[in-house]
């Protein structure tokens, strides 16, 4: 089915923003007809370059072709005119309308809105395998109905190849054999696809062909049928990244951390987003925790901190109940936070450093006593981090905004490793950080927890959490589901289990 | 030093450009700006205009500040206009009914308004807070009751009694007003050094302060807050509150320093003419200050404009066009100062430090 022609061929796409370059000269070429996978760990480049391949960014250098012509696009609407159609990870649909409206709203100008129109979506239905009713309403559709819808609306709109942009992130595993089976249909009918996932499994299961780009560059093209797991993560993560290997076991018989049953309903009702955790972090241990994103991290993370409302369960810091406590009077007691987004969550963007060094900390000494600031103990007090934590800054006057990522981070992990903490909950902390600043933060990881920091860790990164962690938890669907020993499992083995694939 | 010369450079650029469009205006209207501008500079010296200008300045600044505590945290309490009604009302009603030696009775006046501001601003705190209710319709619909309200506590069937053709309050012995300062002709009303005061105790609590600090990082980012252990809810109720309570005192200058009770005629406005104040004073405590100044001037300019033929309208159109402009100069300074950081930044942050050699 694979035709020799490239539906789509990107060369040399180089985009900067200050301070990083999403896109260094990434090729990828994607045969008319194939389903080509784009693989690569968060904050590899991967939605830059499909975001440049959509129009919704001008690229700095290199060149897009579409059917062997090279184009320019200006906006989405002329992907669209090109015959590339983009299925978002999160849906853009109108609950409140119906399959037929979602799909011509914007798009009345093709077939009408009347019978050339809905024939038309009758015969796409097939096409994509939408069972629905043309007239149902959208509220009252599954996942994986919405997922087709959009889809669909691609497909009207006269694309010829679609972007899938985590397509299964959201569905569960029969959805996503029943979306995969639909896929190759569609192949079959002449669509090209390109598939951007960091599930390798899937990844394997379903693409001809995997490009694989890792800090914004192409590291080259795999076969599926040929390539393993393993192969692939490192070709993902990189041999040359500094391991985050540590060396003795600095793990202590105290109670730091324990957390009984901790469950969190859903806002809007349905499945609890946290269920029935249990677990315990002891002085000098990292506990890190693996799972598909999206599975309740993020909200093990939050409801620790206390930043969630409705909790179940019971947190225990060093002995004392914090169930219903603040976010301030945990971070009083001794817990470090570093948030998964540190742009929204951990620093004032147009505030100076000085002042980022005080959120968090306005209650405490050295920063704060008796509801007043000192803001020469701040600025001190971040002239230590800048030293100390290699943050590369002309001053600590400067807008936070105006650092690099990679120095952001450092700046959050400095502040929130200052004051002695007892606890640190880090979420993601090496995320969107070149490799330099990887390994400085991983080096401080390693000497507080040597000097009896416990550290609850987060990561996609598995080679980090293996490589960090004294133990491994597993969560899925907010239920930790197993652990590991970091000494023997490999990354091959954790994916298994965070797919839930192992019993 | 360059922060410092941005806030200059934006403002005294905007009222350039200000000048300019309204002098284009005259011209096109048949009058000559430079008439205009004569007229308006000189008429500081004459009567009692320069001190006129320093006490509805006060009075100005006090209503910018209470819409500036919300705009820290992004909460745009339009609702000034009614707290600072209300609480005159009721400050006027209790002073003119009790009977007190001096200086207690005037507290009592300034602690009533405090209170009564607070209160009325109290019930849209908590609407925000406990039910996410947007602030902007609770404090707009809030004005409208405001002056319900007013009528019904000043009807003469209830605190009010007629006077005249006017219904008014019961006037305010003199033990409760507020003695000004002899300048000239005129008379510096006492609360303008209260309003300064509260100018300082504002700076100081925006930098110095546990709440101050929280109150701004809510405003720029909320959920940065919240991770930083920011009460998201008490900070709305108390930077409402404490909006609402300096909101109360707008209405002081006057009532304690002139005349001495609330009738009908009463002036109105104050309340939205502090949202734009804050705007041209970008919420800083001398920026307030500075834009009331400015304001207050223009608004003693129609009248001398008037005398010499010149249409008072265009007075309007310079504030107009004055607060246009500078929203539109801030913003564009912001974006370049950004810029030229960031180039700083990745400027420096290249360059390693080179490893000492050790000895």
């Amino acid at each position: 089915m694979t035709g020799e022609r490239d539906a789509v061929a990107l060369r040399g796409i180089t985009k900067r923003f200050p301070g990083v370059v999403a896109n260094d000269g990434v090729d990828l070429a994607v045969r008319t007809g194939e389903v080509h996978a784009l693989c690569g760990e968060n904050g590899a480049g991967k939605s830059t370059l499909m975001k440049i391949l959509y129009g919704m960014q001008a690229p700095d250098e290199g060149t897009i072709e579409v059917d062997g012509r090279r184009t320019h696009f200006r906006s989405p609407a002329d992907a669209i005119a090109a015959g590339i159609g983009m299925v978002h990870q999160h849906f853009m649909l109108a609950d409140n309308l119906t399959v037929t409206e979602n799909v011509l709203l914007g798009a009345e100008r093709r077939h009408g809105i009347g019978k050339a129109a809905r024939a038309r979506i009758v015969e796409l239905s097939a096409t994509v395998g939408l069972a629905a009713s043309p007239d149902a309403l959208v509220e009252h559709l599954g996942v994986a109905d919405r997922q087709r819808i959009e889809i669909l609306k691609v497909l009207y709109r006269g694309a010829r190849t679609v972007i899938l942009d985590e397509p299964t992130a959201v569905l569960v595993p029969q959805e996503v054999d029943e979306l995969f089976a639909t896929v190759r249909t569609m192949q079959g009918e002449g669509y090209t696809f390109l598939f951007i996932s960091h599930k390798l499994d899937e990844v394997r299961a379903i693409a001809d062909r995997i490009t694989v780009i890792r800090r914004g560059r192409t590291v080259g093209t795999a076969d599926p049928r040929s390539v393993t797991n393993r192969e692939l993560a490192e070709m993902m993560v990189g041999s040359e990244l500094p391991s985050p290997e540590t060396r003795d076991s600095t793990v202590t018989d105290r109670e730091v951390l324990r957390v009984e049953g901790l469950g969190l309903p859903a806002p809007g009702g349905g499945r609890d987003l946290l269920d029935g955790v249990d677990l315990v972090v002891h002085a000098g241990e990292v506990l890190g925790i693996a799972g598909v994103e999206g599975n309740g991290q993020t909200e093990l993370v939050e409801t620790i901190m206390g930043m969630r409302r409705h909790a179940r369960g019971r947190v225990v810091l060093n002995g004392t109940d914090v169930s219903h406590a603040s976010t301030m009077s945990r971070r009083e007691a001794g817990v470090g936070y570093v948030p998964e987004d540190r742009s929204r969550h951990a620093l004032l963007g147009d505030r100076s450093l000085w002042a980022n060094r005080i959120l968090g900390f306005q209650s405490r000494a050295p920063i704060a006593r008796h509801g007043l600031l000192d803001t020469a103990a701040a600025r001190t007090d971040t002239e230590r981090i800048v030293r100390d934590f290699d943050v590369r800054t002309p001053g600590i006057d400067v807008m936070a905004s105006a650092l690099s990522g990679g120095n952001q981070q450092k700046l959050v992990v400095g502040r929130e490793l200052s004051g002695d903490p007892v606890l640190l909950i880090a979420a993601h902390p090496t995320r969107g950080v070149d490799v330099g600043a990887q390994a400085g933060i991983w080096a401080e990881l390693r000497r507080a927890r040597a000097a009896g920091l416990a550290v609850l860790l987060v990561s996609a990164d598995l080679d980090e959490l293996i490589g960090l962690s004294d133990t491994l938890a597993v969560i899925s669907d907010g239920r930790l589901v197993g652990t590991a020993d970091p000494a023997s499992v490999t990354p091959e083995e954790l994916g298994t289990m965070m797919t839930g694939a192992a019993t | 030093m360059s922060r410092l010369r941005g806030a200059v450079v934006a403002p005294v650029l905007a009222i350039a450009v200000a000048a300019l469009l309204c002098a284009v205006a005259l011209v096109i209207s048949g009058a000559s700006p430079w008439t205009a501008l004569t007229t308006i500079l000189s008429q500081l010296g004459s009567g009692t205009v320069a001190v006129d200008t320093v006490n509805s300045a006060a009075v100005y600044y006090l209503a910018a500040l209470a819409v500036a505590i919300g705009f820290q945290m992004r909460l745009f309490n339009i609702g000034v206009e009614g707290q600072f009604r209300v609480a005159a009302c009721v400050a006027a009603i209790v002073g003119g009914t009790v009977a007190l030696p001096p200086v207690l009775h005037t507290l009592l006046i300034i602690v009533v308004a405090l209170l009564t501001g607070a209160a009325w601003v109290a019930i849209p705190a908590l609407l925000k807070a406990y039910r996410g209710v947007s602030e902007v319709i609770s404090t707009i619909m809030l004005n409208a009751i405001a002056t319900g309200l007013i009528a019904y506590l000043i009807r003469a069937e209830t605190f009010g009694e007629l006077r005249g053709n006017n219904i008014t309050t019961p006037p305010i012995p003199e033990s409760g007003w507020f003695p000004g300062i002899e300048v000239g002709n005129g008379s510096i009303f006492g609360m303008v050094f209260v309003a300064a005061a509260l100018g300082v105790g504002y700076w100081f609590l925006l930098g110095r302060t546990r709440f101050g600090f929280e109150l701004r990082a809510s405003g720029e980012s909320a959920t940065a807050a919240a991770a930083g252990g920011v009460n998201a809810r008490r900070t709305i109720v108390v930077a409402l509150l404490l909006s609402g309570a300096v909101a109360g005192l707008v209405g002081l200058p006057e009532l304690l320093g002139r005349d001495h009770a609330y009738t009908l005629a009463s002036p109105q406005g104050y309340g939205f003419t502090g949202i734009a104040i804050a705007l041209l004073g970008r919420n800083h405590p001398v920026g307030i200050a500075l834009g009331a100044l400015l304001w207050a001037f223009l608004d003693k300019s129609a009248v001398a404009l008037d005398v010499v033929g010149i249409p008072r309208e265009i007075v309007l159109i310079m504030q107009g066009l004055i607060v246009l402009s500078v929203v539109v100069a801030y913003e564009v300074v912001r974006r370049v100062e950004r810029r030229a950081e960031q180039r700083r930044v990745a400027a420096a942050a290249p360059v390693q430090r080179p490893a000492e050699v050790s000895s």
